[in-house]
């Protein structure tokens, strides 16, 4: 083994075991959990799973009841994707699936639980797919068996409220019978292109120019039929897409030639018909990637659960959907369990987790009788609430029922291809009709061909390539780069934008609060080494800060140790004696309101000082603001309080504008109003508190410490650790427009050669044969090139 | 010459056969997850192995 470093490392989970090593079979563990699943595995024979991948699991989280709905009939019924009287099969969705240990250790349940028959996984969209055996077992059962091993499924309310998903192949199917068709008719016309007048060739000319025919049929009706229905959206809508000479050329084509071959005038150009279709389909099948382990639709649906424990009376208690809930239920919330409607809270020690609403990751202590909203997470032990609202109605959950949530971003913006294909669109029927009746007068015979060659030579085959091509191309790049955008149009989006606001908590500084403060009289060695001992054994995240943040100190054994949940820990080593947490637990009487987080000290029941929390700015965040004004305007929309505002004035450029206490509605009316006055938005934010702004900007990006746990609706993803580069994405995008402004260009050249064959009425179908996958080639070859080497700037 | 009918059909028809054989693959869903079958099929050798000389596969494959 290769154990370079000295500290000693999980040999499950891979987190650092420093503080509470656990031998057992000559390796070590950071926790029991980890112990255990190790335990399970090795009896099971599946140690394997330790030697595909380093450490791979995660510490499981067990927690009884949290599954109890599961035995719902009706949750199930909505869960499942085969039911029958003994076999049932339920697709789950696993965020821990990250390696191939998992998919071994998942594919191989059957040896945990023989009554599972099969499980199969995708790791890119990290779901295991499980049969088992119905009467023996339950889903319970399995989702157990997997929370035991680590591997806890997440079950939303998304999975509850749409039906099976149906999975769109269509476009392989498109591409498949274009290339098919494509293929075997280049295979056809080919004896044509020679033109020999040879007698065998004469005789069965007929023959293949059918079977070219009934080749391009399916490629006109089925695979190109997309086209046809944009160019007729659009023109309905009074907008000259550039599906609409696509549309144009292909009929011209298949039109011409069928009457050509019917007539016996020529072979037709079905081979360029075939081939216009691959090439246009291969370009949109390259622009359609999406990263299938990513959602960029989320709502508080992907996040809430499907149900939680109502309280029907002193001791009963029954799994409720959420969409059940009234005004007035007493509910049950667990550790880990996310409080689904605003309520008020009874009893229980409440420390809610408001981070995947606000960013802020630090829980807030409650008492019974105060407020509790929707989207908290509870953190320790259980609590019972009395819903005050119903889910729909709650403070957050009412964000959705805001209008902008069902437009279409993509849909209301006017790109590139489309306004220069409004202008090629009216210049070509321009040129096709006086050149038409230049033939007229001069050689009327010809007149029709002209007519039908120039809309077929222009159709914009190459013009509308540079675009997918050169968008792909850099979405790949990006997202090699951890920057994951929805779709292409995102980043021609980019591109125009003219205001960056950022929203603060979670965005700009990180979640961990890493930086404090110490104010106080100074603490002598000894106080300071059993300060750092206490800290050790308190799991509560501000010690957890507070224990990283102190230098390291021998190791002592406390002579006693005692965590008060919510105010603090006490601790004593022989006669000294220390307490740390909040102002009213360690003795200070006065109260003086503070706006910011921190923790105090007493020793020996003598007042010492405290530690004050602060944000820490996630690294070049002061160099990336002042490249930023330089091109933009600056904001930054917060929704705490203006605890921060000095230290941040320090950081940001003067001008940047700052904004505290803003509600989710806020931010969102913010936008807009800059929007009225021009302003192209481009917003950074993390938590669902932002939905309704990132819905709202031109551009919404959600920036996540972890791609895969959870981020609101949004257009992009950011890894946390590239935010500093966020310039560069934006240089990059103006670069990948400038691309396709030369890629018009250059499609346009072989546009004017082609004309002069096309008004001069010399086009035969080998020149349009050659000419059009020319041109696609050259466009492709050109735009990925030149977006390769725009990727390289971003380091 | 009347040859050509029949090289012709039957070029038709394996072509068809191709296609006929893509359209089911993309039917059983073997398009729709590109990377798992590629991780997979590197694991059937592993079960087996470690069923009999545990221990030692374990060491060899460290090393890697």
């Amino acid at each position: 083994m290769s154990e370079i470093s000295e500290n000693k490392i999980c040999y499950h989970c891979g987190n650092s075991c420093d503080d509470t090593e656990i031998i057992f079979d000559e390796k070590s563990f950071c926790c029991n959990g980890c112990k255990t699943v190790y335990e399970i595995f090795s009896e099971s024979n599946l140690t394997a799973y330790y030697d595909l991948q380093k450490s791979p699991g995660a510490i499981p989280k067990i927690n009884e009841g949290k599954f109890d709905f599961l035995k719902d009939a009706q949750i199930l019924e909505k869960l499942l994707e085969f039911n029958d009287e003994s076999i049932q099969i339920a697709t789950l969705y696993i965020p821990h699936i990250h390696c191939s240990s998992c998919i071994w250790i998942l594919e191989n349940l059957h040896k945990l639980n023989p009554e599972i028959t099969s499980s199969q996984v995708n790791f890119n969209k990290k779901t295991v797919r499980i049969t088992y055996q119905s009467e023996t077992t339950s889903l319970k059962d399995v989702v157990l068996l997997l929370s035991t091993i680590g591997y806890e499924p997440y079950i939303s309310l998304d999975d509850y409220s749409d039906g099976k998903k149906h999975i769109n192949r269509s476009m392989i199917y498109k591409l498949g019978i274009a290339g098919f068709a494509f293929g075997n008719v280049m295979f056809l016309s080919f004896p044509e292109y020679f033109e020999v007048n040879e007698f065998w060739l004469n005789q069965y000319k007929p023959v293949f120019r059918w079977l070219m025919f009934a080749f391009s049929l399916p490629v006109v009706f089925y695979a190109a039929q997309d086209y046809f229905i944009s160019a007729f959206k659009g023109l309905r809508a009074k907008i000259l897409n550039i599906d609409v000479p696509i549309t144009i050329g292909i009929l011209v084509l298949f039109i011409r030639s069928t009457i050509e071959i019917t007539l016996d005038m020529g072979q037709g150009f079905f081979d360029s018909l075939t081939g216009l279709v691959f090439f246009l389909l291969l370009g949109k099948f390259f622009q359609q990637k999406t990263y299938s382990f990513l959602s960029f639709e989320r709502d508080y649906k992907s996040y809430f659960p499907i149900a939680v424990t109502k309280i029907v009376s002193e001791t009963e208690e029954i799994p409720i959907q959420i969409y059940d809930i009234k005004k007035g239920d007493r509910l049950l919330i667990r550790n880990e369990e996310l409080i689904p409607v605003d309520g008020i809270l009874i009893n229980g020690h409440a420390s809610i987790d408001y981070s995947f609403v606000t960013g802020e990751s630090e829980a807030i202590e409650k008492n019974s009788g105060d407020k509790l909203f929707a989207g908290g997470k509870q953190t320790s032990g259980s609590i019972e609430m009395e819903a005050l609202k119903e889910v729909k109605q709650s403070y957050l959950t009412q964000l959705w029922s805001h209008d902008i949530f069902n437009k279409n971003k993509e849909e209301a913006f006017v790109n590139l291809t489309n306004t220069i294909s409004k202008r090629f669109t009216v210049s070509i029927l321009s040129i096709a009709v006086l050149s038409t009746i230049f033939w007229l007068f001069y050689d009327s015979s010809k007149a029709m061909n002209v007519f039908t060659a120039v809309l077929i030579i222009a159709c914009p085959c190459a013009l509308a390539l540079a675009a997918p091509f050169t968008f792909g191309n850099m979405l790949r790049i990006f997202g090699k780069h951890k920057f994951y955008l929805k779709n292409a149009s995102v980043i021609e989006q980019l591109a125009t934008i003219n205001t960056i606001i950022f929203d603060k908590t979670g965005t700009i500084t990180s979640n961990k609060k890493s930086t404090a403060t110490y104010d106080g009289v100074p603490l002598t060695t000894a106080e300071e080494r059993l300060l750092k001992n206490t800290l050790r054994g308190s799991n509560h995240p501000l010690s957890r800060t507070l224990y990283d943040i102190l230098k390291a100190n021998d190791i002592v054994t406390l002579d006693s140790f005692e965590e008060h949940i919510g105010q603090g820990v006490q601790a004593s080593l022989r006669e000294n004696n220390i307490k740390v947490g909040s102002a009213n637990f360690v003795g200070k009487t006065e109260l003086i309101k503070s706006l910011q987080t921190s923790v105090h000290i007493s020793s020996n029941n003598d007042y010492k000082g405290k530690f004050t929390f602060y944000n820490s700015y996630r690294t070049g965040l002061s160099k990336l603001f002042n490249e930023l004004k330089k091109h933009y305007d600056l904001a930054i929309l917060s929704g705490d309080n203006e605890g921060e505002l000095n230290n941040l004035k320090k950081i940001l450029p003067t001008k940047t504008k700052l904004l505290f206490n803003q509600k989710p509605q806020d931010k969102l009316e913010y936008i807009k109003y800059h929007q009225t006055e021009g302003a192209k938005v481009l917003m950074l934010g993390d938590g669902l508190n932002d939905s309704g702004a990132l819905a709202q900007s031109e551009v919404g990006i959600a920036l996540s410490e972890n791609i895969n746990i959870f981020s609101p609706a949004c257009d992009g993803i950011m890894d946390a650790s590239v935010f500093r580069k966020l310039e560069q994405f934006l240089i990059a995008s103006k670069t990948a427009i400038r691309i396709i402004k030369w890629s018009f260009i250059l499609s346009l050249l072989y546009n004017i050669i082609g004309l002069y064959f096309a008004i001069t009425g010399q086009l035969a179908p080998v020149i349009a044969a050659i000419l059009m996958p020319l041109s696609s080639i050259s466009i492709v070859v050109f735009t990925t090139i030149a977006s390769n080497w725009a990727g390289r700037k971003l380091v | 010459m009347s040859v050509i009918y029949i090289l012709l059909g039957v070029s038709v028809i394996v072509a068809l056969v191709f296609f006929i054989a893509f359209i089911f693959a993309v039917k059983s869903g073997q398009y729709d997850d590109s990377y798992t079958p590629s991780v997979r099929m590197l694991f059937e050798d592993e079960l087996i192995k470690e069923e009999t000389t545990k221990k030692k596969t374990i060491l060899t494959k460290k090393n890697n």
